[in-house]
């Protein structure tokens, strides 16, 4: 807390686009490139760091003052940031909060990310409004602007890349035991609030890699399959978008969020689109057209489902984001299904949709489990 | 759920006149709800006693009655209007209160009417302590540990049993927490609980564990009829728990609470806003957070919109009274589009990329002998808001809103000395971030700081930046500050007048904006859009801010700058933004548009779909110039803004900006006592013998020249400031030495007081061709009582035909030879037959709305016109000067004495009232003439 900053370090961000703006370094020194995208959050910005979905892209917070209340352990969504990059318009060194353990500037140079900060970030935020989001170099060490655009350009783009193999766990691992549903969840870059929703209902969880095979998994004996938020384009994903679509034939309930969503809508094959901007952020409302209620959600995304493309035999859209009316929620009617666009673990964000999860297990209980741990001793 | 058909007409409830925790932030509410259920087709009849007001204009509701706010009046109105439904959580407490007094005898069960927009029954539960805290232990929500107590006895076992002084009480059922405050020490028990229990309705008060020191919150929340419900905005109180909301420092959206808190805290509003039955609109809670362990208690809850929606919907853009109006009629915020992007849903959460500062404004210097600690009872009258990229620059630009001569948080004259600042950062007072600053200058660290003031030190480390940036500026020549750190000191917020003191070579304001120019450094204007910039959005609300990219695109339309008039504060009130606003809708129909400029969030002024572009700035010198030299207006109108706007007249002559209306050097000369003298004498217009001073000396020279009683005042003050009577020169001379003391190098004005004589206000407009007198006003109190405090009536009571037909004439050739285009208000006093004019100002006066009310004439609008080249013959000839008043209209002040209780009632030459009522009489034998006519001496004093 009574850390005098460090000297200010010259730092640069530029943009695919020939746009450079400077600022002071932040964090570690160092350099890293992604897609730059923007965050409205005004609260959260360590949770939003350490979100696996945000894999290798560097995040803009629009709200001016990051680092507040310094950084604590309770409040990562994985053991280490996942952005790329931190890109801030007045970064704060000198914290309060009385849970802190440590400032967010340690925390940012302990996992050697670095960041930016002393710019317009509206103004960016506005041209990525206008552009549509680009790649993006920010950098401490390389200070030569055409360089930097160089690099910029040459990032690889976000269109068509797969990520969630770079965040997926190495091994499976019980993440928690209970007398509840058994939840195996295919990790594609799972936040951890997840799992501590299923964990506060009693769940026994299981983190499977992103790429196991569907019988490994039922070989453990789910009463429920999930698949994670995670990074990515999720149709460049043929191998978990094909074990998908074996495992709605299972007759086991299954739950997707985000990625997840994506996923399954593409395994039933509905089109995903990349968006023109995406939704970052924890004000972005929902109505669930089941029950016609609102609720105020936590976004993070940058492709969605393309709703025409959605077939009324297999699943109804359940619901919608009022804003730009994308499809934020699935209901499968071919087997037990259910998934959204968005994140009703929030973390950071309100808690409005947490319903999900009971919804999820209640799906379970409803589902005769019998028969599934028959289909799994046929095919062994 | 659509809008409801089952009801067509709808009764409002306004909050009355304006006091102290109940302010014109009603006005803006009443006229935003006023305005949207007309649009929804529903005809909205409201009732209001406070003249001063937008929401009591003909063209806000169908059918307005300007009529006291009493159970028996709302029959009245009832009783003639038959409304299907009644919306009451627009007037604030008063209207809840009616509300809910006609509820408790079955009134509106009876008559078929709905209560819409609050369930009725809850408000006991929100305004009984006892009631609230049983139900948040019901719904397990941690709070206090409290416990009411109906006795003294009582409450010192209450005492003993939370383990011990200190205490804090709150009397149950009052307003702006009036009674209420921290129990210290034994001395004081005694008299407070006391206290509390005679001022509260039902002589109960609660005592409660001292949170003080605690960290304190607010949520903004908006639910609808199907529970959908929304936060709006996060407020945290820089001055921790102990001083009242009203009278904090308080900064948008939360700084110091992690997403975790955060969340918490929404979950449990929006728990606590269920459990108080299922109405649709806004709602305001509070929360206490324990710095040491993050331990987080609710404080209270106020199921209506409030002072803080208020400033939670200019603090986001997101209109909550307007959205409020509507659920309460029965949409669902998933039906009703976001008016700020015209594209996305109204039913989302705000998201601000910058910081918003509120600081109250007070009035201490009216109250002698007021106690200027700040408790959990509301004091300040006013307040101002401002906007910046960071808390910095917010806190600086609300320094430069607040006009009381500070250019910035400090650093724009010599710092006070350790002791001072020592003295003052011991308990909460109005200049604490100042106080906090100096501290810190002085080397305190922002541990020490933190231990005697618990302000989070989140608040003092940006503080201390400020500091620390304001040090390096002072190792500068002008000629040296580069573009970059100029650029960085700007981002702070610093005003040119602020670096001009700090840097070491002697330079003026000036000098400081040319060098900026000069370097290419000018403020960028940025969009309250609600969404931080994720969509594009429509309304014109901008703040500026040291950016790279301006949002604010300037039209090829001609356009016209009106200067709003700032905080409210006792002598320049809503009145003023009442003419501000007309002048903005004069400005309109007249084809131009229409820029408001003001940092008052309590007003309709500052509402984004007033004018057609507002600026939320400090009507400060520099940000009013930066404006004009982006937009290029026409011309500027200062006359409708009080003291605030003409103010800046000077300047902007000097900088060859046009000034609509009254020549300048005409304004000018009306506020020179010598040079308005010589006028009069000219025009042969008696004025009482007068003399000017500069020193107490030369002041009793003057006065043993005039003769006693003599009336001793600083020169260009509004509200009668320092204004006293004196009886010998022993009192001159003190009076004099107190003003000095408080305005140094102010020119004194003593003036023969005419004992026992008739004052007058008259309001008059002219266009050049033409005086037309709007309202002549008779005093029921004698001379000597300030005329804000004087209860005045239109049209005079008891005054000769001769005696009228002179001050016509006098205030006619006063407007004729100063030129005046636009409003003057001349006052006078009778004595013998005689008319004597005491002074005469050629702008709107605080009387303005009261004769628009009285009279059904639209006088600021129709003056605005006039300023703008209508001539008055156009309006005549379409009957609009022809009043419709029938019998006699009085304007009552209001005090808010019961804040003050160490101050002496007592009125005099200083004003001291906050808000005004209007009542129409047939005859002179109605109690509102009766009543004051037969005490008009009683609380006379000097």
């Amino acid at each position: 807390m009574h850390r005098t900053p460090a000297p200010l370090h010259p730092c640069k961000l530029a943009l695919a686009d020939g746009t450079v703006v400077s600022g002071t370094a932040i964090g570690a020194r160092g350099e890293a490139g992604g897609e730059l995208c923007f965050n409205t959050s005004m609260t959260g910005y360590q949770e939003i760091m350490t979100d696996p979905s945000y894999h290798g892209q560097i995040m803009m917070m629009t709200y001016p003052h990051i680092g507040n209340y310094g950084a604590m352990d309770i409040d990562t969504e994985a053991a280490r940031p996942m952005v790329a990059g931190l890109v801030v318009r007045s970064f704060t060194f000198r914290y309060s909060n009385q849970m802190a353990d440590e400032s967010f500037e340690s925390f940012m140079e302990r996992h050697k990310l670095v960041g930016i900060s002393g710019i317009d970030t509206r103004r960016l935020v506005r041209h990525i409004r206008m552009k549509g989001v680009m790649n993006a170099v920010v950098s401490s060490v390389d200070l030569d602007d055409e360089s930097l655009i160089e690099k910029a350009r040459s990032w690889p783009s976000m269109d068509g890349l797969e990520l969630a193999s770079k965040v997926t766990v190495a091994e499976p691992y019980d993440y928690c035991t209970g007398d509840g549903a058994r939840i195996a969840v295919y990790d594609f870059g799972c936040k951890l609030n997840i799992l501590r929703s299923f964990r506060e209902r009693g769940c026994a969880v299981r983190i499977f890699p992103g790429h196991t095979a569907l019988t490994d998994v039922l070989a453990w004996n789910p009463d429920g399959l999930f698949f994670s938020n995670g990074p990515g384009d999720p149709r460049a994903m043929p191998e978990a978008i094909a074990m998908a679509r074996e495992a709605m034939g299972r007759g086991l309930p299954i739950f997707g969020i985000c990625l997840g969503h994506q996923l399954m809508a593409l395994a039933q094959g509905f089109d995903v689109y990349k968006m023109f901007v995406g939704h970052r952020g924890a004000n972005q409302p929902v109505k669930n057209l089941v029950t016609g209620h609102v609720e105020v959600t936590t976004q993070n995304h940058g492709f969605a489902v393309d709703p025409a493309s959605v077939e009324a035999a297999q699943a109804e859209v359940t619901h919608l984001n009022l804003n730009d009316q994308t499809v934020e929620g699935l209901r499968f009617k071919t087997f037990a299904g259910m998934s959204v666009q968005y994140h009703p673990e929030a973390s950071p964000g309100p808690h409005d949709s947490r319903y999900l999860f009971d919804q999820f297990l209640r799906l379970i209980a409803e589902n005769d489990g019998v028969a599934v741990r028959e289909v799994v001793e046929v095919a062994r | 759920m659509p809008k409801r058909t089952d009801i067509h007409k709808i009764l409002l409830i306004g909050s009355g006149p304006i006091i102290i925790g109940q302010a014109c932030e009603f006005d803006y509410s009443g006229t935003q709800a006023c305005r949207s259920l007309r649009a929804e087709g529903y005809e909205v009849v409201l009732v209001n006693s406070n003249p001063a007001t937008i929401m009591t204009d003909p063209m806000t509701a169908d059918k307005v009655y300007l009529q006291e706010l009493t159970p028996a009046s709302i029959k009245q109105i009832v009783e003639k209007e038959r409304p299907d439904a009644v919306l009451p959580t627009m007037g604030g407490q008063t209207g809840l209160n009616i509300a809910d007094q006609l509820h408790q005898q079955g009134y509106w069960e009876e008559q078929g009417i709905a209560v819409i927009g609050v369930d009725i029954e809850a408000i006991h539960i929100t305004e009984d302590r006892q009631l609230f805290r049983d139900l948040m232990e019901r719904i397990g929500v941690d709070q206090a540990r409290s416990r009411v107590a109906k006795s003294l006895l009582e409450a010192k076992e209450v005492t003993q049993e939370l383990g011990g002084l200190p205490v804090v009480i709150r009397p149950s059922f009052t307003m702006g927490g009036a009674g209420g405050g921290i129990v210290w020490s034994h001395e004081e028990f005694d008299r407070k609980i006391t206290r509390g229990l005679e001022i509260s309705p039902v002589h109960e008060v609660l005592i409660e564990e001292s949170v003080f020191g605690w960290k304190e919150f607010e949520l903004e929340l908006l639910r609808d009829s199907n529970d959908n419900v929304i936060i709006i905005c996060s407020i945290e109180n820089l001055d921790p728990m102990g001083v009242h909301t009203g009278d904090s420092v308080t900064v948008a959206p939360a700084q110091t609470l992690t997403d975790k808190q955060y969340q918490h805290m929404r979950d449990t509003a929006i728990k606590m806003m269920r459990s108080i039955g299922t109405f649709a609109g806004g709602c305001n809670v509070q929360f206490g957070v324990n710095p040491a362990d993050g331990r987080m208690i609710a404080i209270e809850i106020n199921p209506r919109v409030s002072r803080s929606s208020a400033l939670a919907s200019k603090a986001t853009g997101y209109p909550i009274a307007k959205v409020a109006a509507r659920l309460a009629v029965g949409y669902t915020l998933d039906e009703l589009p976001n008016d700020v992007t015209g594209t996305t849903s109204a039913c989302f959460e705000p998201a601000i990329d910058y910081v918003v500062t509120k600081i109250p404004r007070w009035n201490f210097e009216k109250f002698e002998g007021v106690d200027e600690e700040l408790t959990t009872q509301m004091k300040a009258v006013g307040e101002v808001m401002a906007i910046g990229r960071t808390f910095p620059e917010s806190l600086q630009k609300a320094w430069q809103s607040l006009e009381i001569g500070y250019a910035g948080l400090g650093a724009d004259r010599e710092d006070a000395d350790r002791f001072e600042v020592r003295d003052r950062l011991k308990k909460p007072y109005w200049d604490r971030t100042l106080q906090i600053r100096n501290a810190l200058k002085l080397g305190a660290s922002v541990e020490e700081v933190y231990d005697v003031t618990k302000v989070d030190p989140w608040f003092l480390y940006q503080i201390h930046d400020i500091v620390k940036l304001e040090e390096k500026i002072r190792n500068h020549r002008l000629a040296d500050l580069d573009a970059a750190f100029l650029f960085h000191v700007k981002q702070y917020g610093f005003s040119d007048v602020q670096i001009a003191f700090l840097v070491q070579d002697d330079v003026t304001e000036d000098e400081v904006r040319a060098h900026r120019k000069k370097l290419g450094l000018k403020p960028a204007f940025q969009l309250v859009d609600t969404c931080a910039g994720e969509f594009p959005a429509q309304t014109p609300y901008y703040y500026s801010a040291y950016e790279t990219a301006n949002e604010s695109d300037v039209s090829d339309r001609k356009k016209i700058i009106i200067l709003g008039s700032g905080p409210n504060r006792i002598g320049q009130g809503i009145e003023f933004d009442y003419s501000c606003v007309h002048g903005v809708q004069a400005t309109k129909d007249m084809g131009f548009e229409a820029i408001m400029i003001n940092c008052n969030p309590e007003t309709v002024s500052t509402d984004f779909d007033v004018a057609d572009k507002l600026y939320f700035e400090p009507v400060f010198w520099e940000r009013v110039l930066d404006i004009i030299e982006h937009e290029k207006p026409e011309g500027i109108i200062v006359q409708l803004g009080g003291q605030t706007a003409l103010k800046l007249a000077q300047r902007l002559v000097d900088n060859d900006v046009h000034i609509f209306g009254t020549p300048f050097e005409m304004m000018d000369l009306a506020e020179d006592r010598g040079k308005f003298s010589n006028i009069l004498k000219e025009l042969e217009i008696p004025f009482p013998p007068y003399g000017m001073a500069h020193n107490p000396y030369d002041a009793v020279n003057v006065a043993e020249r005039i003769g006693y009683p003599i009336l001793v005042r600083p020169n260009y003050v509004l509200g009668g400031q320092g204004m006293r009577i004196a009886i010998n020169k022993e009192e001159v001379e003190m009076y004099v030495t107190n003003i000095l003391k408080l305005m140094p190098g102010n020119n004194i004005l003593l003036d023969l007081f005419l004992e026992d004589s008739i004052e007058i206000d008259c309001d008059a407009v002219r266009d050049g061709d033409e005086v037309w007198i709007s309202g002549i006003m008779q005093h029921i109190e004698p001379a000597g009582v300030h005329s804000g405090d004087s209860t005045a009536v239109l049209p005079p009571y008891s005054l000769s035909d001769t005696v009228i037909t002179t001050i016509r004439r006098y205030v006619t050739e006063i407007a004729n030879r100063l030129e005046v285009i636009g409003l003057i208000n001349v006052q006078l006093v009778v004595k013998d037959e005689i008319v004597y004019v005491i002074e005469a100002n050629p702008r709107a006066s605080r009387t303005v709305p009261f004769v628009a009310k009285a009279t059904g004439i639209p006088v600021a609008r129709i003056a605005t016109q006039v300023m703008l080249g209508e001539k008055l013959a156009t309006f005549r000839a379409r009957g609009d000067l022809d009043s419709t008043l029938v019998g006699y209209a009085i304007k009552e002040p209001v005090f808010s004495w019961d804040k003050f209780p160490e101050v002496p009632k007592e009125l005099g030459p200083e004003m001291r009232s906050t808000g005004e009522a209007i009542a129409f009489v047939e005859t002179l034998t109605d109690e509102h003439f009766r009543r004051p006519y037969e005490m008009r001496n009683l609380y006379l004093s000097r």
